[in-house]
């Protein structure tokens, strides 16, 4: 099939308009077939594309009122670990003292949660060095030296804000995209 | 290559050439697949089916591994991990019915392709491997398809895999420790369902390492042609490419329109409602039915319903394997000298009004309720069957007074037999060296 | 050698078949198969609605499917499940993302769950990700709730019945009182099988494989059901809507798959025919044409 364009060994038509027209209808049914054989790829790369279902929870909607200030829980979004945290004032306090340029990933807090929500920090429970699963979202666990998140893999710290403060971690934890749809509704994604 | 004229690949662009001084596969393909194949320049359409059982096998495997990407083999989540494709994985319907679909169409064309065998006498020597390669082929293919199906694990799905394995349960004495481990476990279920998948994943690929040898095989004497009469010079051939590639590729279209209709329209036709209720251990459907490529041999097997020294179960086993087995010794039953059913008036008239009806009515019986009349009827076909191969093939051989043959190919074309003239002004072109 | 062996497996073979069809004729004669009340009164499905979706260029018709959505849920609900579709699917036949929203969250039967400080099996409110969840929590509930019986999953119903769409629409419309029924051949149902006779709590339907179910006739008058777009409530109108639901919830590709292969099939039209011609072109010179 693939080499049709070639023109046949037999064919000594001296009329070179009928040469012609001859290599255009095997050259079109060859260019043909490719088409037809480029569209048939699509669907075969395009099924590992996410399903409709995963797609289907590509966003989530999380009540936080039950959060008390302090706390902090662990959920999932898109598999994989959410953290949502109830700053405290002196949290939010220690945060903004901070000078912003000094920082690896300079970010401020205001620029991490949403306005008139500061004590909302909704994080991604990723670490940005290797993707382990930071510790100090659960009660009791290691939250590090600057008392936000510790990862144990390699040793990151972050802060009460989740950034990037000691450790390897390049980057501060990721927030995703997210909005409240009421006073304590939040939609993730 | 037995053909002294066969075009030779002569590589121009360096690059080529280079390759073919490392590694000559495109030398290889050129000689199988391309030019430098010499062909006999009377075949008819039914010396398609072969590139298209490739094609359709093509299909299968490339639908398959991507369907394989969602399947889960486990009886808990198989059917839902089916329904899971159908819904929500993109494109997924047209996957499943394609590979569904495809597994029908490879059948039909892989039954046209052997009853072309057995008309134009192709198994006959010198391509006897040919056909017992194609025979080991059918078989990998009829266990990669019955294995396929026990895959959605529906209704079907189930209790065809509790019938097929139960028809080992005959074999005396070993019977039932052998269907004990084919599944696994006393009945089907998740042993047997991995073991299944496994083996569905693999034998396609045994197949087409089967057909590079169906192949070999067959470039050693060369293709047969409609008149049986063999190749006797340059001007009874014509190189493989353009010429049958051509015709080859037009054949691809029309298969390709019948499996769209097919896929796109009645996706279901040919398969079974029972098969969309998941399965349940707890209770057989009204009617079991093999898919419809099996109906012929389970008729066979359905027909036996009385014991004779042998429990009728096992005869019903014994000859549903025989009915498959016994071509395998087709090339040695039937001695008669000329191949094609053209010039034997006699094996024609069988093979028309015997073999194809016989085959035809065992397919129908097979896929109707085990209830007379079609018992009946089965008995009477399935007897013929028999017959057909293994007696009165072998006398109307010895007795049958074959018409004259042409003196070659070329003698057959001019004299416009098989379908082929040749226009005065053409007559003596040649391929081109 | 070969050949003497065949043609003794054959006689082998041969003889034996003939003595099973000896047999079988002998049985066949001295006591003929007694017809059975299902195959002499067991019918096959109506066609007697044009449905929007059959034929090559078929399509839903999205009011249809939301009427059909409709008599699901405040009739079939109640028994039946139809666990492999998922609230977000709701979209598709024409409901806004709120709408899926409130239906998901205001179905009856909760999405099953567990206490989160417990861990004690609860049900929580559904969301559009989930499926539908089942009425009952097994098989076993769901037999103990229908005096032995098992109302079957309907998500793939039309295509686990051979002519599923007309099937359901047959079998909705189809209870008759048992009493004084006749087949097309007129023979009376209970004249010629008395033992046929529709037992305790089972329902006579000439629809089904054997004439009995236990479901009670399910769409019973006009108005049963209230159309949001003022179609009339009759019970053929609620069994088509229906049918055509689960024919839409067993096939949800089938609009694509429509136009998909309308698409496939001209391109490969055009294929065939370049082919063909440039088939004859290359043999332009060896064959006469």
């Amino acid at each position: 099939m693939a080499t049709l364009e070639q023109t046949a060994p037999g064919e000594t038509d001296p009329s070179e308009e009928g040469v012609r027209r001859r290599d255009f209808i095997n050259i079109a049914a060859v260019s043909f077939a490719g088409v037809g054989a480029a569209a048939v790829v699509l669907p075969l790369i395009n099924q590992m594309n996410p399903s409709a279902d995963v797609l289907a929870l590509a966003s989530i909607e999380q009540d936080v009122a039950a959060i008390q200030p302090g706390q902090a829980i662990k959920t999932v979004f898109r598999k994989q670990p959410l953290f949502i945290r109830h700053l405290t004032p002196k949290e939010i306090a220690e945060a903004d003292a901070v000078p912003v340029d000094s920082l690896r990933d300079p970010q401020s807090l205001a620029d991490r949660t949403k306005e008139g929500k500061q004590q909302w920090l909704i994080t991604m429970g990723v670490c940005t060095h290797l993707g382990c699963v930071p510790l100090g979202a659960a009660e009791g666990e290691n939250r590090g030296e600057f008392g936000g998140y510790f990862c144990p893999c390699h040793g990151s710290h972050y802060d009460t804000a989740a950034r990037i403060r000691k450790g390897p971690a390049p980057k501060n934890l990721e927030v995703p995209e997210y909005e409240f749809t009421s006073d304590t509704l939040v939609r993730i994604g | 290559m037995s053909f002294p004229w066969a075009e030779q690949y002569a590589p121009k662009h360096p690059l080529m050439r280079y390759l073919d001084e490392k590694l000559p596969l495109p030398r290889l393909v050129y000689n199988a697949v391309g030019a430098g194949y010499p062909v006999p320049r009377n075949l008819n359409y039914f010396w398609n089916f072969g590139v298209l059982a490739g094609a359709a096998l093509a299909i299968q495997i490339i639908t398959g591994i991507v369907l394989a990407m969602h399947y889960a083999a486990n009886g808990a989540v198989a059917f839902d991990s089916v329904e899971h494709i159908m819904r929500d994985v993109n494109a997924g319907w047209l996957l499943r019915y394609a590979h569904a679909n495809g597994a029908s169409m490879f059948f039909i064309v892989v039954y046209l392709h052997i009853f072309r065998g057995l008309y134009y006498g192709s198994y006959k020597a010198p391509r006897e491997m040919v056909w017992l390669l194609g025979l080991v082929i059918f078989l990998l293919m009829m266990a990669t398809a019955f294995m396929g199906y026990v895959l959605p694990w529906g209704q079907m799905s189930f209790w065809g895999a509790k019938v097929i394995t139960g028809l080992f349960g005959a074999i005396p004495l070993v019977g039932e420790p052998i269907q004990t481990w084919l599944l696994g476990g006393f009945a089907p279920d998740n042993a047997a369902l991995n073991r299944f998948f496994s083996l569905h994943y693999l034998l396609p690929f045994v197949i087409a390492a089967v057909i590079v040898l169906h192949i070999w095989a067959l470039h050693i004497p060369g293709s047969s042609n409609p008149t049986g009469v063999e190749v006797k010079g340059p001007q009874d051939t014509v190189p493989f490419h353009p010429y049958y590639t051509a015709k080859d590729g037009f054949g691809l279209g029309v298969f390709l329109l019948v499996f769209a209709a097919l896929l796109f329209y009645a996706p279901n036709y040919l398969g079974h409602a029972d098969n969309y209720i998941p399965a349940n251990p707890l209770s057989t459907p009204a009617h079991i039915v093999p898919e419809w490529y099996f109906w012929p041999f389970y008729a066979i097997l359905r027909a036996f319903t009385v014991d004779f020294i042998l429990p009728a179960k096992l005869w019903g086993v014994l000859a549903m394997f025989a009915a498959i087995l016994l071509l395998f010794f087709l090339p040695w039953l039937d001695k008669s000298s000329v191949r094609s059913a053209n010039y034997r008036p006699l094996y024609r008239k069988f093979f028309w009004f015997g073999l194809v009806p016989c085959v035809l009515v065992l397919g129908y019986c097979g896929g109707a309720p085990a209830e007379e009349p079609y018992v009946m009827i089965s008995q009477i076909a399935a007897a013929y069957y028999f017959a057909h191969f293994l007696i009165i093939l072998p006398i109307v051989s010895k007795i049958e007074r074959p018409l004259p043959l042409p003196n070659s190919i070329t003698e057959a074309v001019l004299a416009g037999k098989d379908g082929a003239t040749l226009s005065t002004n053409t007559a003596s072109a040649q391929p081109a060296e | 050698m070969v050949r003497p062996i065949g043609f003794l497996v054959g006689l082998g073979f041969v003889g034996v078949l003939l003595w099973s069809l000896l047999w079988g004729a002998i049985a066949y004669v001295s006591e003929p198969p007694a017809p059975t009340a299902e195959h002499a009164f067991h019918k096959h499905p109506k066609h007697e609605v044009a449905f929007s979706f059959t034929g090559p260029f078929g399509k839903f018709d999205q009011g249809q499917l939301q009427r059909g959505f409709k008599v699901y849920k405040e009739v079939c609900a109640a028994c039946h499940s139809l666990r492999l579709v998922s609230f977000r699917d709701l979209q598709n036949i024409g409901f806004t993302e709120g709408q899926v929203k409130t239906i998901a969250s205001e179905w009856a039967i909760e999405t099953p769950s567990i206490n989160p400080e417990t861990g004690e099996p609860a049900t929580r409110k559904s969301i559009p990700a989930d499926r539908f969840p089942s009425p009952f929590a097994n098989e076993v509930a769901a037999r103990a709730a229908n005096a032995g019986a098992l109302p079957p999953d309907l998500s793939l119903m039309t295509k686990a019945r051979h002519d599923g769409t007309n099937y359901v629409y047959s079998l909705l419309t189809g209870y008759v009182d048992q009493k004084g029924y006749k087949n097309e051949k007129g023979e009376e149902l209970l004249k010629a099988f008395p033992d046929a006779k529709t037992g305790e709590g089972l329902h006579f339907n000439p629809y089904f494989a054997n004439l009995n179910l236990a479901m009670a006739p399910p769409l019973t008058g006009n108005d049963q059901v209230t159309f949001d777009d003022g179609t009339k409530s009759t019970v053929p109108q609620m069994a088509q809507d229906v049918a055509a639901f689960l024919t839409w919830t067993a096939e949800p590709k089938l609009e694509n798959r429509h136009s998909v292969g309308l698409g496939v099939i001209i391109f490969l039209l055009f294929f065939t025919v370049l082919t063909w011609m440039a088939y004859q072109n290359i043999w332009r010179d060896k064959k006469g044409h």
